[in-house]
């Protein structure tokens, strides 16, 4: 194991032991065409129509593209492009919903014998990257074919604080995950299988430990776990290939160039949910946490609930919120407007009150080097915090802003309050804009 | 009306005012061994530095129009540094002199904390040893500290050459006990080495500095010296290397930032102290070889950048 590299935020896993709460009473949901990396879907229902929860009400553009499922069941009231949470606008679906969640006929446990059914079964669930990436699964299980795949990597690290939905899965969804990871190693013929999980949930790690020899679905197959220290990101995924294989990904490549796939752990259950019920994906366990959420706990939501119908749903908020954070606080998003939609690769929703929301002032760089001790990509923050100030292309270059995983670490660990991640955006920004203009320039 | 701002959305809780704080702290020991070994001047002499080094920083600041930075209290680190570098006798307006010098030239003009090319105090040192090369060389310690063991009615200062000194004269008389606990002449923060041990081990346990420079600066200078036969651990005991070692050559700003860069600067301040100790005229060498290495460090930076995951070219061919 390599000496890890990150840092320890308070961990506040409060939900950690919480009994799931199904959250029904949601008015209506706003769907959008795409929760996922790369071109969405093209919507194929009208307004006015009626729908059921699980029907098609986006049909995929591109071979990329995931499609996208209603979540409840009732009539449409809008069809119309509506601000995402990144502040781009798309196009988006609004169900009223009739409350009574009648599930559409299509629905139906797939037929999956080989690697191709099983790509086309995963796609056709609307199946992306559940950890908070939103990669289309389906695109993931299919790499080029010169790229040969040794090793299947779990990852049940979950290093975010408050979020505990990965390890909800583990305690309480495990038949389904080991269906789930057994289905994609025989099919995809991927020899071994490694499960990562943080020490710090030893309950989980003894249920899935116990399972890898105990399960049927997993018995036969070569698969362990490996448990972490718990350090913030040992789930980041280039971070976790080296801890579990000692591979290295290099720069600007993929998992696939080393011959590895990392798979969600919540990812690989619910292939095997799948698999069991044809359910496509429609909806979400989210960890509801935060200064200034009244009732922490995990919540089954339905995806396109607003956030705020879902906290007044769940006991409401505790004073005024400072800061809605869609994701972990240290690399989820923070929102303007609380009517956002709960979407696909949602974990968590943290809201924070007034005092533990303050924005700390800057103060100059004094090199003391922190950042760059805990920087898990061992690149040197500070040096790309000067160079995205100062649009700086040759640094931006040479000391490889790409690699930058925005992990957060660095400015959590900043005594000078630095706003160094967010400067390194705009070194990425200024980066691909050069790139941009050199291709142009060919 | 909700805040936003780009990830992460907790901090831990350093700050660079809290960082300079527990320099402070650290420094405390020798502040009070410097009582008993030089006499209340030596607690003028902090004062009056730290107080110029306040004012000169606030004043320039002001009349640069800039904002007042006096909370993040490097200021007076520098301002104790600055004292502790000087023999009690030194007169005080020279003492304010020189920490305009550290604070406003050495800081202030290049644009504050961060931006400094040397460590301010060091820099105060040598413009000081150079301006005023008497005064900076009269050193004084406590009669009764000298005699210790034996009955003396005065208290008074009574000059005494350095221990490097009268190792250069060819007497080395002091024992290694009191050369620990500071019992002879000296600068008022070098000599008593048990308080600067103290307080060093403040800032490691701390983590506000790590081992690397002053392990690698101590031993290269132990290690040359005793090649060249002398005594390292006489040459550890005096002279201002433990005070330079722990808090000036490890200074953030003057100094590199990753782990090889911080062992190849303490080496060559071990290198240089020692080619000054051994084969100069002048008896001390801390801080000319802190002033060499403090030019040569973004070089050294420049040499030893951290290289990324994936990014090295090994890894290109790695097999699996």
């Amino acid at each position: 194991m390599f000496g890890l590299r990150g840092v320890h935020p308070r961990s506040n896993k409060h939900t950690s032991e919480s009994e799931l709460v199904v959250i029904n009473e949601v008015k209506s949901v706003r769907i959008p065409m795409a929760m996922q990396i790369g071109p969405g879907c093209k919507v194929c229902v009208k307004k006015g129509e009626d729908v059921k929860v699980g029907q098609l009400i986006g049909e995929p553009i591109a071979g990329m593209s995931v499609p996208v499922h209603s979540s409840v069941s009732g009539t449409v009231t809008s069809v119309k492009p509506q601000v995402k949470s990144d502040g781009t606008m798309m196009e988006m679906v609004e169900i009223e919903s009739d409350g009574l969640f009648t599930v559409h006929e299509s629905v139906k446990p797939p037929t999956v014998t080989n690697k191709q059914e099983l790509i086309e079964a995963v796609r056709a669930a609307g199946l992306v990257g559940l950890g908070g990436a939103g990669f289309p699964t389906h695109f993931k299980l299919n790499p080029p074919p010169d790229k040969k795949i040794d090793r299947l990597l779990i990852n049940g690290m979950e290093c975010e604080p408050y979020i505990t939905s990965d390890e909800f899965v583990v305690r309480n969804r495990l038949e389904e995950l080991c269906l789930g990871i057994s289905t994609v190693m025989r099919l995809c013929e991927i020899p071994v299988g490694i499960i990562g999980m943080e020490v710090n949930t030893p309950e989980a790690i003894k249920i899935i430990d116990h399972a890898t020899s105990s399960s049927p679905h997993l018995a036969d197959l070569d698969v362990t776990i490996k448990s972490v220290p718990a350090c913030y990101p040992q789930g980041a995924e280039k971070v976790m290939i080296r801890n579990l294989t000692g591979r290295e990904v290099p720069s600007g490549k993929l998992p696939h160039d080393v011959g590895c796939l990392v798979m969600n752990i919540g990812t690989a259950r619910y292939i095997g949910h799948y698999l069991l019920t044809g359910e496509p994906l429609t909806r979400k366990y989210i960890t509801l946490d935060g200064s200034a959420i009244k009732v922490p706990g995990i919540y089954d939501v339905p995806i396109g609930a607003s956030i705020d119908e879902i906290v007044q749903l769940t006991g409401g908020y505790t004073d005024k919120p400072g800061k809605v954070i869609m994701g972990g606080p240290m690399m989820g998003v923070a929102v303007d407007n609380v009517e956002m939609s709960i979407i696909k690769n949602n974990n968590a929703i943290v809201v924070l009150d007034s005092e533990d929301s303050q924005i700390p002032e800057e103060h100059p760089c004094i090199r003391c080097g922190r950042c760059v001790r805990v920087c898990p990509m061992y690149l040197m923050p500070t040096e790309l915090d000067q160079a995205g100030r100062k649009h700086d292309i040759a640094t931006l270059t040479e000391m490889s802003v790409m690699d930058c995983i925005e992990c957060g670490c660095c400015t959590f660990v900043c005594p000078a309050k630095r706003y160094l991640v967010q400067n390194i955006r705009i070194g990425k920004a200024v980066f691909r804009q050069h790139q941009q203009r050199l291709r142009e320039q060919a | 009306m909700l805040r936003v701002s780009a990830s992460p959305h907790v901090r831990d809780n350093a700050t660079t005012s809290r960082i300079m704080l527990d320099v402070c702290i650290a420094l405390v020991p020798a502040i009070i061994a410097s009582y008993f070994i030089f006499g209340a001047r030596a607690i003028a002499l902090i004062v009056v530095t730290v107080a110029s080094s306040l004012f000169w920083e606030w004043g320039s600041r002001r009349l640069m129009k800039r904002d007042n930075t006096l909370g993040d209290f490097s200021a007076m680190v520098t301002g104790i540094l600055l004292a502790f570098n000087l023999p009690v006798s030194f007169p005080l307006w020279m003492a304010a002199v020189g920490s305009f010098f550290a604070i406003v030239i050495g800081k202030q003009i290049f644009g504050g904390i961060g931006m400094n090319f040397a460590n301010p105090a060091i820099l105060g040192r040598i413009v000081l040893i150079v301006s005023f090369p008497a005064q900076m060389t009269n050193f004084m310690v406590r009669n009764d500290i000298v005699q210790l063991g034996k009955a003396v009615t005065q208290y008074d200062l009574v000059s005494q050459a350095t221990p490097l000194a009268a190792l250069k004269q060819g007497e080395s008389s002091f024992t290694y006990l009191q050369l620990f606990l500071g019992q002879h002449g000296g600068v008022i923060g070098e000599v008593s080495i048990v308080a600067l041990l103290i307080g060093a081990a403040y800032l490691l346990v701390r983590r506000i500095i790590g081992p690397a420079i002053p392990l690698s600066y101590i031993g290269t200078v132990m290690i040359l010296v005793w090649l060249a036969g002398q005594d390292p651990i006489y040459h550890l005991l005096s002279g201002g290397l433990v005070l330079g070692a722990f808090f000036m050559a490890t200074d953030y700003v003057t100094s590199p930032i990753t782990l090889p860069g911080k062992i190849i600067f303490g080496l060559g301040c071990g290198i240089i102290t020692s080619l000054i100790r051994i084969y100069s005229n002048s008896a001390e060498g801390v801080s000319f070889a802190i002033l060499l290495m403090n030019v040569l460090t973004p070089h050294i930076d420049r040499i030893t950048k951290q290289r990324p995951i994936g990014g090295r070219k090994s890894v290109q061919n790695q097999k699996f």
